[in-house]
């Protein structure tokens, strides 16, 4: 730390001193760099030695910039700076409704968020949990736990929807935004939240966080000679990892992890690496059967697939295979699996929740061709309204023809 | 789970129940002499007398097919999906500090993106003289360090809170690599951007922010990106891996991997943190009051003893044992590990392989004449503040159980007679 200080009023003083600077710079911090035989000089009295050293430190005052790189164009910044901070800087003008963020919601979100920001699956939940921070299994949602509101607008605005970051308008952030609020009962259903009224909005546990204190609480009572005879009377084993039995071993893998998802539902992503003993009982391991994956073989030759055009799209599909699984093992995840969907009648893979529009189209005994898988995949929502799919499109035909290509190998 | 791994899967176990009573056999008849010359010797083998393989039938090589469970691991229920999930370094496995990348942990927010070294793009804004764009060829031509980092995962051993839960070394403490980095220092860069009008230094920030869609970022304050953040594009020698953030990610020496951004894009000079996602909604450590701590960047003094371990237990019988494992701390270097036979009742001192690195992990060796009898394992790393690692009811007694991260309590393994070990929590 001190050193990091000495650095900062190096850095401070005026241009006179920066060349000293710039050695003490050198010296300190990048010990096999050449600057280091201006410091020998300058240890030596002679005034000639002294100048010499004067002029290297010049030579690495200059070093320190080495005219890399460009300066940033206003577009540039403006296109990557969007972050928004707890005061709201950064934020952009606009607005939007709980009423037009329910229904952004159901579209974008609910998918993995559930209708009610509750959560499906393992997926987080954004809502409820009020009052269950002292608990044995706190849950975390914005509000329960989310000190700052810019924190959603932020995050929801860069990094979601999954599979679709960074397409939503500041205005429907806005709306989602204020849905997430609603569905924690933290405004009304009339409520329109802007960049005006957003500091207005009171987060339940903004007082909720202390900076980290280990140094005061614990590096003291941590720091203690450590015994190293007869430290203790007796020692008991009081907990064994396999009566738990939730270790992933090969085959047992499907099980245990079907186990304890049941267990745990409700918990996302991190939070799920709480530790979990006690949600795990034995019965649950009953309930581990896990639905068998479908099948899916390579089909047949005789459908003349182009290889080379499957290769591409199995490139293509990349863009695709953070909500769609396809192949052997497929399942529904953010998307429904494709096995076998060209040809396949829409809206009909074994327990996916389609949209509305989609359904209806399956129910009218539509099936997925080519021609309108194609027309799907180059403008999703234009050709499915309200589809759930977050996608933006695919914009190239030769793209399109060769992610259904590649579809085409799988069948069910 | 395709059959193959199912059939591997077996096939492993088998060959530790077989290994751990033919190690017992052996063991038994004692040191001495065979009952008949041994094949392997007296016969001689195909691989003696036929040819290998040429020089290029590998252009880049793979390990040996006979290490193929020597793995990146994933614990299926901890998240609802790959994309955004992590996986375990087998550091049961492994021995020495290096770790190889191909086996190194994953972390991904939205998934490891490929992103090309020309598509690169380092932006540098905020409160500094002048905002710049670096390509990374331009990144090249800044001085170059290097330096051997752990990065350790915030939530390694999160799963361990409440109870002993995860069986092996690999699932309770795999949330752990350790490379050599190459890169420019995070203050050259910010040097040529230029600091001159920034003000105070000592009440400004850095937020970092990564290339992929998950956008991860993280505000660092100003005294730690001054000091050893490194801006870092190769890894024990050569490219980032994909999943490491290739071409170019973040090293926050001693601090939580979730700061070392990945597939790093800005770097944005501010005076205050951003408290984004992963700085407030995760990452944070809950109390049992319910109050949480956050900016908890510092990983504290760790060990774990890597074998013998549940997925690593003892093959031989009794007689000469080598006992090993890993130890590290981000407030700088290890200065003693002592190791536990009986749960924590004696410890002896372990023999430090080299001498601790700053912030690197240090590999422990303690040999002993293994009688036979039952064993409760455990390590204790002592680093160069003075701090030692503390037991889990220690840990608990200050924070509870809901904390998540920053477990870094002593880990015990029982060893049975058999050799085998498990998981266990012990008073």
């Amino acid at each position: 730390m001190s050193k990091s200080l000495k650095l900062y009023s190096v850095l401070g003083v005026a241009s006179a001193a920066l060349m000293v600077g710039a050695y003490n710079f050198a010296d300190r911090f990048v010990a096999p760099m050449p600057q280091d035989a201006p410091r020998m000089a300058a240890d030596s009295a002679s005034p000639d030695m002294m100048f010499i050293a004067a002029a290297r430190a010049q030579e690495a005052a200059d070093a320190k910039r080495l005219g890399l790189g460009r300066e940033a164009l206003p577009e540039e910044i403006a296109a990557w700076n969007v972050d928004v901070r707890p005061d709201g800087s950064g934020l952009p003008e606009g607005s939007g409704s709980v009423m037009d963020g329910e229904e952004l919601f159901v579209d974008y979100c609910a998918v993995c968020h559930g209708d009610f920001a509750e959560g499906v699956d393992n997926w987080p939940k954004l809502a409820g949990g009020d009052g269950t921070l002292a608990d044995r299994d706190p849950v975390k949602t914005v509000g329960s736990y989310w000190p700052y509101l810019s924190t959603v607008w932020d995050y929801v605005h860069r990094s979601m929807p999954f599979g679709g970051a960074q397409t939503l308008s500041a205005d429907e952030t806005y709306a989602i935004v204020a849905y997430i609020l609603y569905s924690n009962y933290l405004v009304d259903e009339d409520f329109v939240l802007s960049k005006d009224n957003f500091l207005e909005v009171e987060m339940p546990n903004a007082d909720g966080f202390i900076v980290d204190d280990r140094p005061e609480t614990e590096y003291g009572r941590f720091s203690e000679e450590a015994c190293m005879e007869n430290c203790k009377d007796s020692v008991e084993i009081t907990m064994h990892a396999t009566v738990l039995d939730v270790t992933p071993d090969e085959g047992a893998e499907a099980e245990a992890g079907a186990a304890m998802e049941e267990a745990n539902a409700d918990t996302a992503a991190d939070e799920k690496i709480e530790a979990v003993a006690e949600a795990a009982e034995p019965a649950a391991e009953s309930a581990a059967a896990s639905e068998a994956p479908a099948e899916s073989e390579p089909a047949a030759e005789g459908d003349a697939l182009d290889m080379a055009l499957v290769e591409e799209g199995e490139s293509v599909f990349r863009q695709c295979k953070a909500c769609h699984q396809v192949g052997e093992g497929a399942t529904n995840r953010v998307g429904p699996q494709l096995n076998g969907i060209v040809g396949h009648p829409k809206a009909a893979v074994d327990g996916f929740r389609y949209s509305k529009t989609l359904e209806s189209m399956g129910e009218a005994g539509e099936v997925w061709s080519e021609e309108n898988l194609a027309a799907f995949l180059a403008d999703p929502r234009g050709y499915v309204k309200g589809t759930k799919m977050s996608f933006k499109g695919l914009r190239k035909d030769e793209d399109i023809a060769a992610v259904i290509e590649y579809l085409k190998s799988f069948s069910q | 789970m395709t059959a193959e791994t199912e059939k591997k899967g077996a096939s492993r176990r088998a060959f530790l129940k077989g290994a751990v009573a033919a190690g017992g056999a052996v063991a038994g008849a004692g040191m001495a002499r065979a009952a008949e010359p041994d094949p392997l010797i007296t016969e001689v083998q195909e691989w003696a007398s036929g040819l290998g393989e040429g020089v290029d039938a590998t252009p880049y090589g793979m390990p040996i097919r006979f290490e193929d469970d020597v793995i990146r691991r994933n614990v299926e229920w901890l998240t609802a999906d790959t994309i955004s999930s992590i996986n375990f370094t087998p550091i049961h496995a492994l021995d020495g500090t290096i770790t190889p990348q191909g086996c190194a942990f994953e972390r991904h927010h939205s998934g490891a993106i490929e992103l090309k070294k020309e598509d690169y793009r380092l932006m540098i804004n905020g409160l500094v003289d002048k905002p710049m764009i670096f390509t990374y060829a331009d990144l090249e031509r800044f001085p170059r360090e290097n330096h051997v980092y752990f990065c350790e995962c915030a939530a390694n051993t999160g799963m361990e809170w409440a109870g002993a839960q995860l069986n092996g070394a690999q699932f309770t403490h795999g949330m752990i690599h350790n490379m050599e980095y190459s890169g420019v220092s995070l203050r050259t860069l910010l040097t040529e951007a230029g600091m001159e009008t920034t003000g105070d230094l000592s009440d400004k920030w850095v937020y970092v922010e990564g290339a992929d869609a998950s956008s991860n970022g993280r505000s660092i304050p100003m005294d730690k990106a001054l000091d050893d953040v490194l801006v870092a594009f190769k890894a024990n020698g050569e490219a980032l891996r994909k999943e490491h953030g290739y071409p170019v990610r973040l090293v926050v020496p001693g601090w939580e991997g979730n700061m070392w951004v990945k597939w790093l894009r800005r770097i944005e000079v501010m005076d205050g943190p951003v408290e984004s996602r992963e700085e407030t909604s995760k990452y944070t450590d809950t109390l049992a009051d319910g109050t949480s701590r956050k900016w908890t960047w510092v990983m504290d003094a760790k060990s774990v003893v890597t074998s013998p371990s549940p997925q690593s237990p003892i093959t031989h019988g009794a007689g000469p044992l080598v006992i090993t494992g890993l130890a590290w701390s981000g407030h700088g270097k290890i200065t003693r590990v002592d190791v536990s036979t009986d749960g924590g009742m004696n410890w002896q001192q372990a023999r430090l392989a080299t001498e601790g690195q700053n912030k690197a992990l240090t590999r422990f060796y303690l040999e002993i004449d293994w009688d036979g009898s039952e064993m409760l394992l455990q390590s204790r790393a002592h680093d160069e503040t003075g701090y030692v690692q503390p037991t889990k009811d220690a840990l608990r007694e200050v924070r509870g159980e809901n904390s998540i991260y920053h477990n870094n309590c002593i880990q015990t393994w029982w060893v049975k007679e058999n050799g085998e070990a498990e998981n266990v929590e012990v008073s």
